[in-house]
């Protein structure tokens, strides 16, 4: 059986203009939602309190409000969660600020089901509770941040090295990077800074050597992450430590597309003779490879699918990170990776055959 | 390539079944008696995180900064002895706000023989000259950094001993706890745990008692508005009615100066009497109870307030001296609240005040919720991507499926054998590797589809397909480990688990789709010489 018939050859990179119109697009969107809304972080970042509740029957969001009263929450936000089949029970997500009182966490969960119980009338249940004081809140950050900013350390000299097959040059740039931080942290730099610090270096590093590849899977992982977080900002989704571990991991799911596909383009201009053109090897090169990113997003889709509607609510915002990064992994490699490559008009057969 | 089926085979047989016992543990309801006495044998269930199986986690905060002071006045009142028995003459001592304690010393030569004794006997402090004013020589006193470091790390294991013991009283089987010394944190985690709120109540508490008298001679009324006498302190006697549950506080005057500790306190029990309710009886061990006996005989007809954690818990009379070293109790306490009480006194007081800085509790029924529709999610996930495969591959497709199972019965086992927790996301990472895995087959099916469009036997195109897209498989599962690892290292509980299972997933998804599938096309193509396969 085929899905995508051998031979095929649609003309991708003709369609370019269009797509990076379509991500620039989605792109803005997203971004001016993250900004016009704030950053949603978690209570994992934020601190403060994330309570789930389970009623008996579906109430307003304002009952229950007004029914928390006299626990004397802050609370912030009260939100429905309803697990697809089950219509007769009513999950809610309380989120709330810090506690100013520590003794009151001592009763937190009696008081918050006596009042609960109180105007709904027994049988309501505190199912979790997560409290995260300040520092936590801010050492999870910090690990968080730290995470990113090592990931984004190894896949960057591990790109160099891997898509431009120089080695020596990845190690150069691991040296680059070193250097970098060692000098951000200097200059006493937080986290975040040396995450932009990092990225920046990277494309940097990669413009200056003409890195064409390595720029190219750069530019695909950006264009990713900015697509999930700015989805996140637009469904009004919070970003926790389970949705930084998605999004890390599609990054590295959506490199492996284009390594597949990088690979088939260096297959080709290495077993082509005569007259190289860059961009239509690229496109021969998608359209060999569809078959494959088309089967296996479509298999990792399927399960993310499962997980979206039936996983449940707390794996929630985790599935619709993955669901989201499929796609755009999927994309982004046929219509930002492989039209980046062009990005310098000349050198292209020289680059190819050293590869 | 062409040799070694059998070997390879049997290795892969041999790989299959190890995995398939590691699982026994977890699938068997109860494991035959014969099972546990073989120790080969894995005898661990794969180990379920909080979130799947209900529970709590606590981060406690230990908080120094009084036990500190406490620490400090304490010192102070030492030095003082010391002074007066080493004949040296000083006009004041006291703890000042910077971690230290000031002296003043009337002459030179009695601050250098104070030197001499701090050097024998208070070498974690720093001695700097200060000024001179018209009482004598001032001279600081600075607790080292060092010493205030090893101070509280000790604080912090004693607290968490303490806590250990508490929750060992309270019956709990199951738990975990660890101390970040750096941080003077204790992270305690206990699976199962039913009522958060009475555990919580029960860890948190300092529980320092303190027997104190109170002061008859002024008037509350008047310390109210003001003027606390010297020495003296309000704190509130909050009693609760066991019927109406209606709590009422009452301020009362007393001497600041504690008496008697709850550290002398050897036992603690707990009895039910008609008239008083539940009482908890302590025993107080010869020291204590040689204090408590001068304590009464003293004071007779005086009131005496038992204080736990500055509140007044009773404030009975002393009626006669007391020699038998045991006090009592009572103060309308429910079972549970005597019982609680009663574990805190007998496994001591914290060595300092702790805060909870993070709280995360599940329900046992969230957690197994979440264990439900994971499998739901897996099975389906896991359905489409095996009927997609058969149907898009056919035969080959379902050589892939059989890669695909022993993918997840090695993940499954890899947990149980390391002794890894699976967590929610570490759940939804075993899903999401079950559609990530056929990847590698994919890459190789389609390959060998190219092989043999171009012309090349079965055997030829599955030599090629293997060849050339093994290195393509290596590097791309790369950069998802690489996540992986990092993802493990900066990790936390729930996240961690998704990076144990997602890098076993990865490792075994390797072994699985590129080398247990190329044994048998091996053994399809070579020993049965097969010239066609559905693919």
């Amino acid at each position: 059986m085929h899905i995508i018939k051998p031979g095929i050859n649609i003309n991708f990179m003709g369609m370019r203009y269009y797509a990076f119109a379509l991500s620039a697009i989605l792109i803005i969107i997203g971004m001016v939602a993250f900004v016009i809304k704030g950053p949603n972080f978690g209570v994992d970042f934020k601190g403060g309190l994330m309570i789930q509740i389970k009623l008996t029957s579906p109430q307003d969001i304002s009952k229950i409000r007004e029914a928390l009263n006299p626990v004397n929450l802050n609370v912030e936000t009260i939100q429905s969660v309803k697990s697809i089949g089950k219509t007769d029970e009513a999950e809610y997500i309380i989120r709330a600020g810090q506690l100013e009182d520590n003794n009151k966490q001592k009763t937190l969960n009696n008081d918050i089901t006596k009042a609960l119980e109180a105007s709904f009338g027994t049988g309501q249940a505190v199912q979790r509770l997560e409290m995260v004081g300040p520092q936590v809140g801010a050492e999870l950050r910090n690990k968080a941040l730290a995470a990113i900013f090592y990931s984004i350390l190894l896949i960057a000299v591990y790109i160099s090295g891997r898509f431009e097959q120089k080695w020596m040059i990845s190690i150069i740039m691991a040296v680059c990077f070193i250097v970098v931080v060692l000098l951000g942290l200097s200059f006493g730099a937080s986290m975040t800074w040396l995450i932009l610090i990092a990225f920046i270096t990277a494309l940097v590093f990669c413009w200056a050597l003409r890195l064409r590849y390595a720029l190219s899977a750069f530019m695909s992982l950006i264009h990713d992450t900015l697509i999930v977080i700015g989805a996140f900002a637009v469904t009004n989704r919070e970003i926790s430590l389970t949705v930084v571990a998605a999004i890390l991991t599609l990054i590295g799911y959506s490199l492996n597309d284009t390594i597949v596909t990088f690979d088939r383009i260096r297959e080709h201009l290495r077993n082509t003779t005569g007259k190289k053109d860059l961009k239509e090897i690229a496109n021969r090169s998608v359209n060999e490879t569809l078959a494959r990113t088309v089967l296996t997003s479509g298999t990792v889709f399927a399960v993310v699918v499962a997980l979206y509607f039936l996983g449940g609510v707390v794996i929630n915002d985790f599935a619709f990170a993955m669901l989201i990064g499929t796609i755009t992994g999927v994309y982004s490699t046929i219509f930002i990776a492989a039209p980046c490559l062009f990005i310098w008009k000349d050198e292209s057969v020289k680059r190819g055959k050293k590869g | 390539m062409s040799k070694n089926i059998g070997l390879r085979s049997a290795i892969f047989a041999v790989l299959t079944i190890v995995a398939l016992v590691y699982l026994v543990p977890t699938f068997s309801k109860e494991l035959p008696t014969w099972w546990s006495k073989v120790s080969i044998l894995p005898q661990e269930k794969v180990k379920l995180g909080l979130d799947l199986q209900g529970g709590m986690q606590l981060v406690l905060q230990v908080e120094g900064e009084k036990a500190l002071e406490a620490e400090l006045e304490r010192v102070a009142d030492d030095i003082k002895d010391e002074l007066r028995s080493e004949k040296i003459k000083y006009s004041d001592i006291k703890r000042n706000s910077a971690n230290g304690i000031d002296l003043t010393f009337l002459s030179d030569q009695d601050v250098t023989s104070f030197e001499t004794l701090k050097n024998s006997l208070y070498s974690e402090y720093d001695m700097v000259k200060g000024e001179k004013t018209e009482n004598g020589q001032v001279v600081h006193l600075n607790m080292t950094q060092t010493a205030i470091k090893n101070l509280n790390k000790s604080w912090t294991e004693q607290a968490k001993e303490t806590i250990r013991n508490r929750m060992d009283q309270y019956g709990l089987s199951e738990m975990l706890i660890t101390t970040q010394v750096e941080k003077n944190q204790i992270l305690i985690q206990m699976p199962g745990l039913k009522d958060s709120d009475r555990a919580i109540s029960l860890i948190g508490a300092t529980a320092q008692l303190e027997f104190k008298l109170v002061d008859e001679e002024n008037s509350v009324e008047e310390a109210l508005k003001g003027n606390i006498p010297a020495g003296d302190e309000i704190l509130y006697l909050i009693e609760k009615d066991s019927k109406t549950g209606r709590t009422e506080k009452t301020p009362i005057l007393l001497k600041k100066r504690t008496s008697l500790t709850g550290s002398y306190i050897t036992d603690a029990k707990i009895s039910l009497s008609q008239t008083k309710g539940y009482t908890v009886d302590l025993t107080l061990d010869k020291k204590g109870a040689r204090i408590f006996e001068n304590l009464t005989a003293a004071n007779v007809n005086k009131r005496l307030a038992i204080v736990l954690d500055d509140v007044v818990v009773m404030a009975p009379n002393i009626s006669e001296k007391i020699p038998s070293g045991k006090a009592e109790i009572t103060g309308g306490f429910s079972s549970d609240e005597a019982e609680d009480l009663r574990i805190k006194l007998k496994a001591g007081a914290l060595p300092a005040d702790v805060t909870i800085q993070e709280q995360r509790s599940v329900g046992a029924s969230l957690g197994q919720d979440s264990i439900d529709q994971g499998i739901n999610a897996m099975i389906l996930g896991g359905a489409l991507v095996v009927l997609f495969m058969i149907v898009y591959y056919g035969f080959s497709g379902l050589i892939a499926v059989f890669a695909l199972i022993l993918n997840t019965v090695i993940i499954m086992a890899g947990l149980a054998a390391f002794g890894a927790t699976l967590t929610l996301p570490g759940l939804a990472g075993m899903i999401l590797t079950i559609g990530m895995a056929v990847d590698a087959n994919v890459l190789i099916y389609e390959r060998m589809r190219e092989e043999m469009r171009i012309g090349k036997t079965l055997r030829a195109a599955v030599e090629a397909g293997y060849e050339k897209a093994t290195i393509c498989i290596f590097d791309s599962n790369l950069t998802t480990l690489i996540t992986a690892v990092v993802l493990f290292q900066f990790g936390t509980g729930p996240v961690k688990g998704f990076a144990v299972t997602l890098t076993i997933g990865i490792i075994a998804n390797f072994i699985t789709a590129v080398y247990v599938t190329r044994v048998i096309f091996d053994y399809l193509v070579i020993n049965l010489n097969w010239k066609k396969i559905s693919i």
